[in-house]
């Protein structure tokens, strides 16, 4: 196996900034290299399971940009770019694990052995994305941006109320961001509380260069990384593209926090290689040539010439992958087609566990209204 | 058997908070100097000393964090409640309380619950510095997925905090932070009513009057002022904020015929108009004369050496009911 220093590298080519220092296993050229700190130790069955994780991922996300081309779906934040970073952290996870998503977390939710069709009623609009996140440790998507982190942080002070760290078999929060949520208050307040009361948290920022339009120097003057220390807690960069650092850093923090070692920021140097959303236009503030030098990392082909080169997969098993994904996707199109619409008045529902005579009045007159339109076409 | 005993309101809500904390181990205090120190108005007094560091938390000086923590304890299965030091220092959390904490059982369409109680000392009449006196209800009020209510005096202060508790609904409890100090008897054998529920504290002929928090006190010296002119003034506490129980302020009005709604926040906007516009709907046959509105004025709150021009008082309740029979 060819080995590299941990030098960084200067992958990519073009208009590609030198690639900062951070934790990487897997060169851009699927290459093996070791780390003095982290490594992975998987069996090649475990290795070709990730790189299905990644091509189905993907494909599911494609399948929901072309839903919403389609008019489908109401909008769609693609994940384009950061599989490795979500995969990589979402396998990390152990089963008693807490994750706390943004809106982008498709992949991390995947690996949570959740069904994928979950999140879609959100984006087609059926429903606000209602889950119950103890039911799949996995919190329900988080549109305001930031806010989600001082929850995990809360959910994991319960964590250590209940005793819950300290062990092999403690539970760890692992709470995802963005680079441009790190300016939020919410964020900052987070990594305070977390540092101060030692909690079992791992703060996971994908930083995918953007947020929305503006870039990451918009956003912060130190490499985001850096200001856990600020906090009091160790930060650590890694290659976001890279799935098997990724899950290395990860899965180390995670068993940190489990211990009662307290937080870890991850920063996760990746790339959006889409747009933020459907709704947005890259193309009015980036330059193909950039895009085009990220795409040299991107993060299923470096893994697929690792498997190639290591003769751990082959072009059958490759063929077998997309053939999954396609059909994984066919039946996710076909079931978000056949998503019924609510009745107009559900959304009187659920806004009091114990109601509440204002809602079920208006509900009651707007029934009412509503009858007086029976038998007429809409 | 009745069990009474005279109790400031704020003592009141420390033995109401302690009674939750013997009830619920899940029950769980945040808030900016609620430990040693007890809180700056000691609501919380001795109970750090008495539950222990992990369930009466010195918080971070963050309000945002102190909600936003909160509802991760939620989740997790306890039952916070929050203490925003003062009604002007609730912003910053704002944001979680709109957004997350009032939503969260509707975006999961009732699989997550939120049980949790934010108090709010509000209201001036303390000689404070800019911010400390304010009455923000309104902005809660008007957020769906909240529920809101205000005490006035130690019994409620008592039973309406562990009722509020109790609740799986999310619950923002204003405190009348100028009259933590009156006292009052408490029956601690068994609540009077409902936690969102109106109450008729003093039975008239003549005029409605509606407040609630610490313009209950004020309504009351009026009915008691009124009286001396002949003039019979029933006197509504609304105590829940949101929803409103209108049913006691329609029957009332029907019977007086003149209603006068007294509360500290400004007026525009307000909870004076939300009695109004339903009354007006709901009893417009019974109405002798116009509602009218007794409230703080549309500025910001201001300097402490004239907030007693600024706060309804006795005379401006009295002036709006003579205003009312010259109708």
């Amino acid at each position: 196996m060819a080995k590299r220093k941990i030098a960084p590298s200067l992958a990519g080519g073009g208009d590609a900034a030198p690639e900062p220092e951070m934790v990487q296993l897997l060169t851009p050229e699927g290459d093996r290299v070791d780390h003095p700190e982290y490594t992975v130790d998987f069996t090649d069955e475990q290795y070709r399971d990730l790189y299905q994780d990644l091509v189905v991922v993907r494909r599911l996300d494609a399948e929901s940009t072309a839903l919403q081309r389609q008019g489908e779906l109401g909008i769609w934040a693609s994940l384009l770019g950061q599989e490795a970073a979500q995969v990589g952290s979402g396998r990390a996870l152990r089963p008693q694990d807490m994750a706390f998503p943004t809106y982008r977390e498709h992949g991390v939710l995947y690996c949570r052995g959740i069904d994928p069709i979950m999140p879609l009623s959100l984006f087609r609009g059926v429903d606000q994305g209602g889950w119950d996140p103890n039911e799949f440790k996995f919190n329900m998507y988080t549109i305001v941006i930031g806010a989600q982190t001082l929850h995990a942080t809360g959910y994991a002070m319960g964590v250590t109320m209940d005793g819950k760290v300290g062990t092999d078999d403690g539970e760890a929060v692992i709470a995802y961001f963005g680079d441009g949520a790190t300016s939020q208050g919410d964020v900052n307040e987070a990594f305070i509380w977390s540092s101060v009361f030692n909690a079992p948290m791992v703060f996971f920022c994908q930083n995918n260069q953007y947020a929305i339009s503006e870039p990451l120097e918009r956003q912060t003057r130190v490499p985001l990384y850096q200001r856990a220390a600020g906090f009091g807690f160790p930060g650590i960069r890694v290659d976001g593209n890279d799935v098997l650092a990724t899950y290395a850093v990860t899965r180390s923090a995670l068993d940190h926090a489990r211990h009662g070692q307290g937080p870890t920021l991850i920063e996760a140097y990746t790339y959006r290689m889409g747009a933020h959303t459907t709704s947005d236009d890259p193309t009015r503030y980036r330059i193909a040539s950039e895009v085009d030098a990220w795409q040299a990392k991107d993060p299923i082909k470096r893994l697929r010439a690792f498997l190639t080169k290591q003769k751990i997969a082959d072009d059958t098993f490759f063929d077998e992958v997309d053939e999954k994904a396609r059909l994984d996707a066919v039946d996710l199109r076909e079931r978000v087609l056949s998503m019924p619409d609510p009745k107009p008045t559900e959304f009187f529902d659920h806004v009091y566990p114990n109601g509440s005579p204002l809602v079920d009045e208006q509900r009651e007159t707007f029934s009412r209204y509503l009858e007086t339109f029976a038998g007429e076409a809409h | 058997m009745a069990a009474t005993e005279t109790l400031t309101i704020g003592k009141a809500l420390n033995n109401g908070l302690r009674r939750a904390m013997e009830d619920d181990a899940k029950v769980v205090l945040l808030g900016e100097d609620i430990g040693k120190l007890g809180g700056v108005f000691r609501i919380t007094d001795g109970l750090q000393k008495d539950f222990g560091e992990q369930r009466v938390i010195d918080t971070p000086l963050a309000e945002a964090g102190i909600v936003g923590t909160a509802v991760g304890l939620a989740i997790r299965g306890y039952r916070p409640i929050c203490e925003i030091q003062f009604d002007g220092f609730v912003y910053p959390a704002y944001d979680q309380i709109v957004c997350q904490v009032a939503k969260m059982h509707y975006r999961s369409q009732g699989k997550v619950k939120i049980p949790m109680v934010i108090r709010i000392p509000f209201g001036g009449g303390i000689g404070a510095v800019e911010h400390h006196s304010e009455s923000p209800e309104a902005y809660f009020a008007h957020t769906a997925g909240l529920k809101v209510v205000a005490c006035s005096n130690p019994n409620d202060a008592y039973w309406m905090i562990q009722e509020a508790i109790a609740s799986d609904d999310p619950i923002v409890f204003f405190e009348p932070k100028r009259r933590y100090w009156e006292k009052g008897e408490v029956d601690t054998s068994a609540s009077r009513a409902p936690l969102h529920s109106a109450q008729v504290l003093r039975a008239g002929t003549d005029a409605t009057i509606v407040a609630y928090g610490p313009m209950v006190r004020t309504s009351l010296d009026a009915a008691i002022a009124a009286e001396e002119d002949g003039r019979s003034l029933e006197v509504i506490d609304l105590r829940s904020l949101s929803p409103l129980d209108m049913a006691p302020v329609y029957e009332s009005v029907r019977k007086t015929g003149r209603l006068v709604v007294v509360h500290e926040a400004p007026s525009n906007i307000g909870l004076c108009a939300d009695n109004a516009a339903p009354v007006t709907e709901k009893c417009f046959y019974s109405l002798e004369a116009p509602v009218l509105r007794v409230t703080g004025f549309d500025t910001p709150y201001p300097a402490s050496r004239v907030e007693e021009e600024f706060l309804p008082d006795l005379d401006r309740v009295l002036d709006a009911v003579d205003r009312s029979f010259g109708f």
